[in-house]
């Protein structure tokens, strides 16, 4: 039967719109994952999640979401593939150029007067952000000080970040970004081709460790100096972004530097006036201990 | 009762957004939300004027931004604009859909989820075919729909889409859109 009669005919037996039978069925799903598999998404975004659990019955041939909450339940490859749906890991290198200039101009200045940097990317993905980064220190001669984290909670992007191979057919997009983000070479410089893949110098993550994190459910991480979290937050309702929020707020010492996707803010969280804002524009955060909350 | 607007456009679509957005009445109090397709370039110039110019508060959308009547909300270049039950806006970086992000489909797909038949969504010139499922869904919640007359718009081709897939309650031309929808509503 075509959706939309559906919809017609499951709103006539029940009384209830079809929307609000599917926002029941989907607390429910998000209860099961978490009390099934211990992965928290009780507090992402709803239509957020709608969409992309709209999309993964459609490529599945299930009929509901309760349908797809039994299988879930006892089978975790169907689980594995809910959660590949689930969390999105679009990424680029040198995604916003113009936060790598900001981030160059106003951030490295204050790194190169440390002995030792760590940086934190939570929410690395496939990690081009991650390798982003390093040539940017390395340009700037801080590669060798820095100790890097990359985390994510998706295991499968952590693999493909280690291994730092990535399409060809992106390379264009990446090497213009990099242009415009005020690198000092060519971007070929740090990479090689084979195969219609490109792969990244492992010199570049020397110093990267990458880790499984969840954000929603796990601690803080490590003390560091910088915290890169762009585009993570967005997929976040506003009570679990002060969570994250305050996640960061505690592994950063005074003067850390928070750097958040463009879009995104301190707005929903009880530290934002303990954060000075370096760059408006491109979200780069400093916390200073003197600025009460 | 309407309760909100989506608006899609594409090619053209500048002129066609300027044309509708400039002749609603300040009586038109639900809060209007927009995909305009324009690619990489900024959209804060075209915001800017439409501030000057129209009786709305217009602005491009920030992460849960919370939706006010009598505000005119545009995506982000780059980012899908989606809408929150409570009433919140919602951006993500999901991959491009019809080649495009911010997607027409997108916006109009939540909004109906959302607003159900309370929605009236309105879809302008364009040369690809995004919009045409987010159209369907609005149709299947019960909404209402208007399509640029094909014939008339600076494209036509997406709005041909549209009505391939879906019976829009109107084809109007451009000029005809903004008197429609401010009648629809009542005022
Ligand atoms: C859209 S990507 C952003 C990648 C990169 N930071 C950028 O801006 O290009 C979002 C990433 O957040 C990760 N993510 C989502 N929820 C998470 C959580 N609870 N804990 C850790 N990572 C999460 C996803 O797996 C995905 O890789």
């Amino acid at each position: 039967m075509p959706s939309e009669e559906k919809n017609k005919k499951n709103q006539e037996d029940s009384g209830g719109s079809s929307a609000d039978i599917q926002s029941i069925e989907m607390r429910l799903l998000l209860e099961a994952v978490f009390l099934r598999y211990g992965y928290d998404f009780r507090n992402y975004s709803k239509s957020h999640l709608r969409r992309r659990i709209v999309h993964h019955l459609g490529m599945n041939s299930l009929s509901s979401v309760s349908e797809l909450q039994a299988k879930i339940m006892w089978d975790r490859s169907a689980f594995n593939r809910l959660m590949t749906d689930l969390s999105i890991n679009v990424t680029e290198m040198f995604r916003d150029p113009e936060f790598y200039q900001a981030f160059r101009t106003q951030v490295i200045p204050m790194l190169s007067t440390y002995a030792h940097i760590k940086i934190w990317h939570a929410g690395c993905s496939t990690g081009e952000e991650v390798y982003s980064l390093a040539i940017l220190l390395k340009e700037a001669g801080l590669l060798g000080r820095a100790q890097i984290y990359a985390t994510d909670f998706n295991k499968y992007v952590l693999e493909v970040a280690r291994e730092g191979i990535y399409r060809q057919q992106e390379i264009e997009l990446y090497e213009q970004n990099y242009l415009k983000a005020g690198g000092q070479g060519k971007l070929s410089d740090y990479y090689t081709s084979r195969y219609g893949s490109v792969i990244f110098d492992k010199s570049l993550t020397k110093k990267v460790v990458f880790v499984d994190h969840n954000l929603a459910t796990d601690g803080v991480f490590a003390e560091v100096n910088v915290i890169v979290c762009r585009n993570v937050l967005i997929y976040f309702d506003r009570i679990l972004q002060s969570r994250v929020i305050d996640l960061f707020y505690h592994s950063l010492p005074g003067m850390g530097v928070l750097c958040l996707g463009t879009r995104e803010s301190l707005r929903f969280s009880e530290w934002e006036s303990s954060f000075a804002v370096m760059d408006p524009v491109n979200k780069i955060f400093k916390k200073d201990p003197t600025l009460a909350p | 009762m309407i309760r909100a607007i989506v608006i899609g456009a594409s090619f053209g679509g500048i002129e066609a957004i300027r044309e509708i957005l400039l002749h609603l009445t300040p009586e038109v109090r639900v809060p209007v939300f927009v995909v305009l397709h324009i690619g990489n370039n900024r959209i804060d110039g075209f915001v800017n004027f439409l501030n000057n110019h129209t009786h709305f508060l217009v602005s491009d959308a920030c992460d849960k931004d919370e939706v006010l009547p009598g505000h005119v909300y545009f995506a982000p270049p780059n980012y899908h604009l989606m809408i929150e039950d409570d009433q919140t806006l919602t951006l993500s970086v999901d991959a491009k859909i019809n080649f495009s992000r911010p997607s027409i489909d997108v916006l109009f797909e939540s909004a109906a989820w959302v607003y159900g038949r309370d929605l009236l969504g309105i879809l302008l010139t364009g040369s690809n075919a995004d919009g045409a499922h987010g159209m369907t869904v609005i149709k299947q919640c019960g909404g209402t729909t208007i399509v640029e007359d094909p014939r008339t718009a600076t494209s036509g081709v997406m709005p041909m889409a549209a009505i391939e897939r879906t019976i829009p309650d109107l084809i109007l031309p451009l000029r005809e859109i903004a008197p429609r929808v401010c009648s629809i509503l009542g005022c």
